[in-house]
């Protein structure tokens, strides 16, 4: 069994990107629009990491990290956020909802592979 | 790679459209003088948001830049520190306009000049190259000393102290001690929690930034030191962290893009299909076959997942017209900026579907339109304040399915057209002499006549030599009208009819003088006996009947497209209800209904005059050619003369 990740970003260009590079790292990626598909994808997929937009329509990267944490299951998934502010404030928000880090946006493919291995196997 | 650029921009052309829904909402709420839907700031706000994020994926400084000005505007729209005024809105309204060119300058410009060399890594050009690795010289002699104790709360945040070490195994540490002081008692210990501290050694010629990296996501949930160590030690060489190789999978996108060709052929073939369908059809009545057997259900079943394929082939090419009324806004600012008279757009049905290559085609002449309604069609402040208008003048987009076809209208809130000025312009050009009596419909006619101008200088808004002469060419090649309607004082209204698309059509099969002709259904309200109705005569060639309790002119097809004269005494047996596009109820007198079906529309080609009343032509199940009438077409030629078709003229010229 692979390494399975969902990526939620209403960015097309995001998703692709995130699935490419993720592809091409060996990960099994499964991609959400939102939050709110986010969720629904999480009803029957078990990812071993999570990664997430901030800014989205439905709901939000915030809301989304709240709502995966009060799935008992998804208690301690691993979720980073993707954000294009390296701002505390931004961070301290996403710690509060409970995100487990962040990735500031522009990030190139052995970044965001180098924070997934912070949480990953 | 670039698969995923071209996807950007294309996604960019969405946000943008997004902004500028969104951005309309706003400046809606503005005019009313209320707050403006949070969401709507919040949509406007994502649109940009997104731009930006991929923009600088792509490394596409100037949009980034720019995107990133606009999200700072919209953000402080957001939390109320910019105000929500005309002047905001009217400049982020702007902004787009500038964020567009941007986007399409990406997508046309040499944009290679910021990637560095080809490379297989797709993320290579994507992000600046990450803290330099420089370190003070002095120091690197001197291992760092990294000590770290996880506040209990760590694992509750989805982190784990594993990987930690991990990571910074990969970065060369070694000597790790562990520190388990604060580990409780077995019965009291919780599992969830975490309790043991490390202390490890890393090479000293490590830059202090790729360890602090590390702690990352940890720092407000850690206790951590990076100190320079004055011992000795070890540094074994790094050991990469061996990355798994699980089976690469993505989603199934929802959504590709398809080489607009590719569909055009689908169209031909389907178009094909339905030709041969129906001649077999034809040739298994012919033969006695449908009604012996089970042949008849089969071939019904046929028919009707032919036309389905039709349908659901032309949804593919359906597209709204929404992204070309949005271009007309912006064209309209521009204008309206260069001429200094503020004007605003207001669109209705702008979610109107219509074939893509009839929206492609559309945007020249339009433009021309929404231009020469802003120059010609308003009227200067000074003067609307004195006519009791506002300084802003409106002009009207609406688009609409109307008998059929696709129809726009471009109203603006204008004067009107000043008909005495343009006789006068007519005359002096020579186009009319000036005692000829006119109507005020034929003196609106004037203005599509090639050369005419009322604009007493050339400016650069309508441009020399495009005028409404060229713009009703371009409508007419398309097999579409252009019509004028104008009130004194209260506006011009410029109606464009269009085919809804140039491939099929419902048929209502008719004769007429022994000739199969083809009535679109589309235009047809309903039929009746000559018979069996009232009819009156005012004057030669100028028929009414009663129907339903009103009078109609009436269009007698044979005599309209020269198969016979009215004199030669017709066998007048059905009179065909319809209503053209601009709403005018005639009844078009054809001698029997044959049948109602679906047709394939050929174009006639151009190497023929357009015959009068006659919009295309098509093949029918017994293979015979048949022309399709077009009704509007038809009756105005019967008040003007009539050009005379044969249809074996055109049999041997279909596309």
């Amino acid at each position: 069994m692979g390494v399975n990740i969902l990526a939620v970003d209403d960015s097309r260009t995001m998703r692709d990107m995130l699935a490419l590079a993720l592809g091409a790292a060996g990960y099994t990626v499964r991609l959400a629009e939102d939050g709110q598909q986010g969720l629904e994808t999480l009803e029957n997929f078990s990812p071993d990491a999570i990664l997430s937009d901030i800014n989205m329509p439905r709901l939000d990267g915030f809301g989304f990290v709240q709502a995966v944490r009060r799935i008992e299951r998804h208690r301690s998934t691993p979720i980073l956020v993707l954000t294009t502010e390296d701002a505390p404030e931004l961070k301290a928000r996403a710690r509060t909802a409970g995100a487990t880090g962040w990735i500031v946006k522009p990030f190139d493919a052995p970044k965001l592979i180098r924070a997934l291995q912070m949480v990953v196997r | 790679m670039d698969r995923i650029r071209a996807g950007f921009h294309v996604e960019c052309e969405e946000q943008i459209e997004q902004l500028r829904d969104a951005l309309g909402i706003v400046e809606a709420a503005c005019d009313r003088g209320c707050a403006p839907d949070p969401e709507a700031v919040n949509s406007a706000f994502r649109a940009v948001h997104t731009i930006k994020g991929g923009a600088s994926a792509f490394a596409l400084g100037p949009l980034a830049s720019f995107a990133h000005r606009m999200e700072g505007t919209l953000e402080g729209l957001r939390s109320g520190t910019v105000p929500v005024d005309g002047a905001t809105t009217k400049a982020l309204v702007r902004a787009t306009d500038h964020l567009a060119d941007l986007v399409s300058a990406c997508s046309t410009g040499d944009a290679t000049s910021t990637e560095g060399p080809a490379t297989a890594d797709p993320f290579a050009n994507f992000a600046p190259a990450g803290a330099g690795r420089a370190t003070a010289a002095g120091d690197a002699d001197q291992a760092w000393r990294v000590t770290f104790r996880p506040s209990e709360t760590l694992f509750a945040t989805g982190n784990e102290p594993l990987f930690l070490l991990q990571a910074l195994r990969a970065l060369g540490a070694s000597g790790v001690t562990c520190d388990t002081s604060a580990l409780p008692p077995l019965a009291g210990l919780d599992p969830d929690r975490a309790y043991i501290g490390w202390s490890l050694a890393l090479p000293g010629d490590r830059d202090r930034s790729e360890i602090v990296e590390i702690f990352d996501f940890v720092e407000d949930v850690c206790k951590f030191a990076i100190d320079r160590d004055a011992s000795d030690c070890e540094t074994p060489p790094p050991v990469a962290a061996p990355l798994q190789a699980p089976r690469p999978g993505t989603e199934p996108a929802r959504s590709i893009r398809v080489d607009l060709n590719r569909v055009d052929r689908v169209m031909n073939l389907v178009g094909e299909l339905a030709i041969t369908q129906s001649i077999l059809s034809q040739s298994i009545r012919d033969a006695g076959l449908a009604t012996h057997s089970d042949i008849s259900p089969r071939l019904e079943a046929l028919s009707a997942l032919t036309r389905d394929i039709q349908d659901t082939v032309m949804t593919i090419r359906a597209q709204p017209v929404k992204p070309l009324f949005q271009r007309m806004g912006r064209i309209l600012r521009e204008t309206a900026e260069a001429l200094g008279k503020p004007a605003r757009l207001r669109t209705e049905g702008e979610l109107t579907e219509v074939d893509r290559t009839v929206v492609e085609q559309l945007a020249d002449p339009l433009m021309h339109m929404v231009r020469n309604a802003v120059d010609h069609g308003l009227e200067p402040v000074e003067e609307r304040r004195r006519a009791g208008k506002s300084d802003e003048g409106t002009i009207t987009l609406t688009a609409a399915h109307r008998a059929g076809r696709f129809v726009v209208e471009l109203s603006d809130d204008g004067p009107g057209l000043d008909r005495p000025r343009i006789r006068a312009v007519a005359a002096s050009k020579g186009l009319i002499d000036a005692t000829t009596e006119m109507s005020d419909h034929e003196i609106d006619q004037l203005l599509f006549h090639p050369g005419f101008s009322t604009a007493t200088s050339v400016n650069d808004v309508s441009g020399r030599g495009v005028g409404l002469d060229v713009v009703r060419t371009a409508i007419t090649r398309l097999g579409g009208r252009l019509s004028i309607q104008s009130d004194i004082g209260c506006g011009t209204r410029f109606s464009l009819s269009l085919p809804l698309t140039l491939a099929v059509l419902d048929g209502m099969i008719v004769r007429v003088a022994g000739q199969v002709l083809v009535m679109p259904v589309a235009a047809v309200i309903e039929s009746a006996a000559v018979r069996g109705l009232e009819r009156r005569n005012l004057g030669p060639g100028r028929d009414l009947l009663r129907i339903r309790d009103k009078f109609v002119p009436v269009c007698d097809v044979a005599d309209a497209l020269g198969y016979r004269t009215a004199e030669e005494g017709p066998l007048h047996a059905i009179a065909i209800l319809t209503e053209a596009e601009d709403e005018v109820r005639s009844a078009l007198v054809v001698d029997a209904i044959l049948d109602q079906r679906q047709v394939v529309v050929k174009p006639i080609r151009s190497i023929l005059a357009q015959p009068r009343g006659i919009s295309a032509a098509t093949i029918l199940g017994d293979g015979r050619i048949a022309l399709i009438l077009d009704p509007g077409d038809l009756i105005r030629s019967k008040t003007q003369a009539a050009t005379p078709a044969a249809s074996h003229h055109i049999g041997g010229s279909l596309g």
